[in-house]
Formats: C-alpha cells, structure tokens, sequence
C-alpha cells in the first residue's frame, strides 16, 4: 500500500509539515489550533492501536499518560526564558522526550498487573490507573493541583504536531511489520499459540503498553505546548474514551483507518458547532435554523457512536467483515 | 472510638448505595459478560425521575412522608427499568452476536448520551433534591448522631437485597436468569427464552440503580446530569471486588469501598477520596482476581 517506502515517506511528510509551518501566519489561528487538535490526536490514536488494536489488550487509561507527559514537558518548559529560537527548539524537544520517558515509565507500571489480567479486567485496571494519576495530579500543588496550571511558551506549531504525529505512525506501523513486531498480532491472535512457538506473551504486551504510553506522553507534551492551560479535568476518563472510540472506529490494528478516524472525530464536533453557530454565517439572523445543532452537538455525537457500531461494529475502515484478525496495515 | 462508629455508620449508607448499583453491574456481567458503562447513568436517571416525580405525587398524598417517598421510588423504578429495557432491546440486542468491544463502545455512546440529554434537559447546573420523606437526626446514642435518611437508607437497601435474592433464588424467572450465567446456549436448548431473561435482568439491575439514585439523592440532595459517573465507576469496582457475577459478592463489595471511601474522606488524606476505589480494585485484582467471592475461571484452550 501506501507504506511501501515508509522511510521516505517519513521524511517527505516531515518535510512537508515544515514547508506548511513556514506558512502558518496565513492560516486562520482557529484551523490552526484545530489543525494542533487533530495531530494530537492522531499520535493518541496511533499509540492506542498498538495496545488495543494490535496487540489485543484493552487500555481505557490512555489520558493518563498524555497527562503525565504533557505536565512532565510543560514542567520542563516553564523553567525556561529566552529568546533563542535553537535553543527553545533543543529544550522542547526534551521536554517532550522527558515526558514521554515518564509516561513510559508509568506505561511499565500499567503493564505489570497486565501479566495477570485480561480483557475486561485489564480496562478497568487502566481506567482506574488513569483515574488515579488524574486524583494525584489534583493534589500536587507545585502543578497548580485543581487549579491547572498555565504553559508559558506555545511553542507547538504544525512542524511539530504533524511532525511528530508522522513518526508516531512510521514508528508503529513499522514496528509491527518487523519479524519482532509480529509478535504482538500474534499475541493478539492466539497467546497460547504463541507462547507455544516462544514468544512470550508478558514481554510483548508490557512493550505495547510502554511504547504506547510513551507516544501518549509526547502528545500530551504537545497539547501542553498548544492550549498553554492544563487541568487534571482535562484527563479524564472521557478524553480517553474518546481515544478508545477514535481506534475502534477506525478498525482495531488499521492504522490507516484509526488516523482517519483521529482526524473525523476530531472534525465532527467542531463541524456540528459551526454549521449551529450563527457567528460563522454571516447575515443570516438569530433565526437560523441549524442554530439548534450547536447546543444539541454532543447528543448528535453520541447517537451517531450508538448508530456506526450498531451499523458497522468491525470499524469505518475496515472492509470485511467477518474477519477476526486484524489487518495489517 | 466515637468518631470510627460514626463514620462506620456514614461509610455504611454510602456504601450500600454503591452496593445498589454494583448488583446492576453484576447481573448484566454474568448474563452477557460486558461492562455495561450506562449503569451509572441510569442511577443518575432515577434520581431525576424522584425529582420531577416528587412535586406530582405531593398533589396526591402529603409530602414528605413515607408513604410519599415510597410512591416516587416506586416510580422511579419503574421508569427506569423500562429505561433499562430499551436501552438493551435498542442498544444491546443488535450485536449479540458481535463482539465483546462493540458492545462496550455502544454502551460508552449510551452513557454519553444519557449525561448530554440530561445536560441538555435537565440542565447542567446542580438542583436541589426536594425532600421525600420527613427527616430526624437522632443526636446523642453515646456520642453518635444517626440522621433518620441514613438508617432509611440501611433499611431500604436491606429490604431491597431481600427481595432480589428472592427473585433470584426461589422464582422461575430467576432460575432462569442462574442457568443463563452458567451457560447461555444449554439454557435456551432447555426452553428458556433468552431475549426475555436478559430485559428482565436489565429492567431488574436499572430498577435497583433508580432506588439507589434515589437514595443517594436523600443523602446528599444536590443531583446534576454528570452525577453518575463517579457512583457508577465506583460500583463497577465494587463488583469486581465481590467476584464479578456474583451477588452477594456485589453487595459485600459496594458496602467495603464505600465505607472504605468515607474513612478516608474524614482523614486528611480527604483530596484522594475518589481514587481510593481504583487502588482497592488494583490491589484486589493484583492479589485475587476473581474478586473476594467469585470463582476461579478455569481457561480452555
């Protein structure tokens, strides 16, 4: 398919998102923070695919991560001040790895219990894991607790988001095409079968989770660097529903799908507020009849989740149907 | 002393609300194996069908009184089990036969769209929570002060527990529910009608979950369209505590993690009262998975 030269492809996207960076003050500032929105999005997604999709574990603790990471970077960040635009580049480039890093290493920590449990047990565990992270954060005042805490420098711009967003993506989709990488979709498939023919069960999903929730620390530094605002609401079990629902309807362990779904749902609510917000039609009266949409936005967005996975359980993306497996990408 | 007997009693009305809505969790879990993640707001539901109830019963019959509050819980639980039953009949039914996540991601857009009606309805803000029955506190049984809502809560959770292991236990319907747990295909080849089963347990578990809505809003009477989803995820912990699919495990299970949360809630640890759950169910998932009373799934290859 299209990944059949993935490195030059890699650096052909990176090269274009820094061509379109350079353009940035012509874009409208609200596509742009959309724009920010969607890549984030897409590394969550993308990471996600790997523990849920393809490797078959069921992770509901995803937000978690990203906020680890993003208050990990955003921490970093702030202790800087000048004007060198090298070295503001250097520091935030750590900054996100930093924030990665630990939410690699909360990713480990969320990988353990996973040697005993599955299923649903396993999203549970994840979703009280990013529960607890968030209740922790609420309590450390050095962060600002409850309050949030403010981001000095938006340094996220589309180089970095789409940047990275392309990495994330390369990173993942050649990783599971690699003769190691297969082991996670066969860990998906069967893991008995698999630790019949010596891949270890344990070890490949503890990897899933840490190269995961590494990716999910990264966007989180991201989204840290673009709303400049944090709070411990933010992560919440919501936003990581909604990067389940991003990877399940873009067809588990369908890398193609689940970043086209990243970017649909991102879309969606921004697109059912502007067709219902009067603001972006310009001379049509308070009387507009699609006025009532904006308000009614988020129920649309659940009845349509309710109407695609009763219409198309196997995800958007994904062609057959009866297929079990995933497909590779 | 005093103040542990006084939180114990806190501790065991919140916590036999949780246990209220870990037996909807429970039941669902046992018949058809997913999480239903709606349960929580169908709690939230039943405490908004008291709220709207409450000012037409009050026409009728002098409120608050006993008789009153029992008229609206009664009601409450009836909206709600046909809730329950549509959402399964609408929501459920159609992926039988897909997969376990299907069901959950729909159960997930159920819930999202319960709490965004309500907001859309009910309004977003907080409301007050009228009162139901007449309200005492009883200061001073050596040092306790006991307030009438919390033994009525005690009291009608007791009750209600009663008449559920009733159901279960001694009535053909519940029978049927057992033999649907145990294996779903034997139990349909013997004569039972699934499909009749599974919306009784779901109008049974909502029914259980709008009492516990109910209850909850006479303890702490401000209710709003998110409230479910604490109570909710709390209760799911619960159930997996007791031993998902097991009853009595549920109830066992709802009554440890909220007295748990209230003892930590009057400590000075007060700030991680809703994590305190989470790390329960960790801890009990890390040392005994299959919960306190639960049985040891033997895995087939």
């Amino acid at each position: 398919m299209i990944f059949n030269r993935p490195k030059s492809l890699l650096l052909a996207a990176i090269a274009l998102c820094f061509v379109v960076s350079l353009f940035e003050n012509h874009i409208q500032s609200y596509w742009l923070y959309v724009s920010y929105d969607i890549a984030v999005n897409i590394i969550l997604a993308v990471s996600l695919n790997l523990i849920n999709g393809y490797t078959g574990q069921f992770s509901l603790g995803h937000a978690g991560f990203m906020a680890v990471g993003g208050y990990t970077a955003a921490v970093i960040s702030n202790q800087f001040s000048g004007s060198n635009p090298v070295l503001a580049a250097a520091i935030f480039l750590a900054a996100l790895i930093a924030g990665g890093l630990l939410a690699a290493a909360g990713g480990l920590l969320v990988g353990l219990p996973t040697l005993r449990l599955r299923g649903d047990y396993l999203a549970i565990v994840t979703l009280g894991f990013g529960e607890i992270i968030r209740v922790i954060i609420q309590n450390m005042d050095a962060i600002g607790g409850a309050r949030g805490y403010s981001v000095i420098h938006g340094w996220t711009n589309f180089f970095w988001a789409f940047g990275i967003a392309a990495v994330t993506i390369y990173v993942v989709v050649a990783l599971v095409h690699s003769t190691y990488g297969r082991g996670f979709i066969a860990v998906h498939d069967d893991e008995i079968a698999a630790s019949a023919v010596g891949i270890n069960p344990t070890k490949y999903k503890v990897t899933a989770f840490v190269i995961g929730a590494f990716f999910a620390g990264i966007a989180g530094g991201l989204y840290a660097h673009s709303k400049q605002y944090l709070t411990p609401d933010g992560f919440g079990f919501m936003k990581s529903i909604e990067i389940v629902v991003m990877v399940i309807l873009g067809g588990m362990g369908n890398t193609p799908g689940v970043v086209l779904a990243a970017i649909l749902l991102t879309l969606l609510p921004e697109g059912l507020r502007t067709l219902g917000d009067v603001e972006h039609v310009p001379g049509i009266s308070a009387e507009y009849p699609l006025g009532w949409i904006a308000n009614t936005r988020m129920i649309i967005y659940s009845l349509l989740l309710i109407v695609l996975m009763l219409t198309r359980p196997q995800g958007l993306f994904t062609r057959q149907s009866a297929r079990k497996n995933p497909k590779i990408a | 002393m005093t103040e542990f007997l006084q939180q114990l009693i806190n501790g065991l009305a919140f916590g036999s609300i949780l246990a209220l809505i870990a037996l909807g969790y429970t039941m669902v879990y046992g018949i058809l194996r997913f999480i239903n993640f709606a349960h929580g707001d169908v709690f939230m539901i039943g405490a908004f069908a008291g709220f709207y109830l409450a000012p037409r019963v009050a026409a009728l019959v002098p409120m608050p009184s006993i008789l009153g509050g029992l008229i609206v819980m009664a009601g409450s639980m009836a909206i709600c089990a046909i809730l329950g039953i549509l959402i399964e009949r609408i929501a459920y039914r159609p992926l039988r036969r897909g997969t376990k996540l299907a069901v959950l991601i729909t159960s997930i857009g159920v819930s999202l769209f319960l709490e965004y009606a309500g907001q859309k309805f009910f309004g977003a803000a907080p409301r007050r929570f009228p009162a139901l029955i007449p309200s005492y506190s009883i200061e001073n049984i050596g040092g306790l002060s006991v307030s009438s809502n919390q033994i009525i809560v005690l009291g009608v959770t007791l009750a209600l527990l009663i008449v559920l292991r009733f159901i279960v236990q001694k009535t053909k319907i519940g029978t049927a529910m057992r033999a649907l747990s145990f294996n779903p295909e034997a139990a349909s080849l013997m004569g039972i009608n699934t499909d009749v089963v599974i919306s009784f347990t779901f109008g049974l578990g909502s029914a259980l979950a709008a009492a516990g809505g109910i209850l909850f809003a006479i303890l702490y009477p401000a209710i709003d369209p998110l409230m479910g989803i604490m109570p909710g995820l709390k209760a799911f912990c619960a159930a997996v505590l007791g031993g998902i699919g097991n009853l009595p495990g549920a109830a066992l299970g709802g009554v440890i993690i909220g007295t748990v949360e209230i003892f930590v809630a009057g400590s000075k640890y007060s700030t991680y009262r809703d994590a305190i759950a989470f790390a329960i169910l960790i801890l009990i998932l890390l040392v005994k998975p299959s919960g306190l009373l639960g049985k040891k799934d033997i895995e087939k290859v």
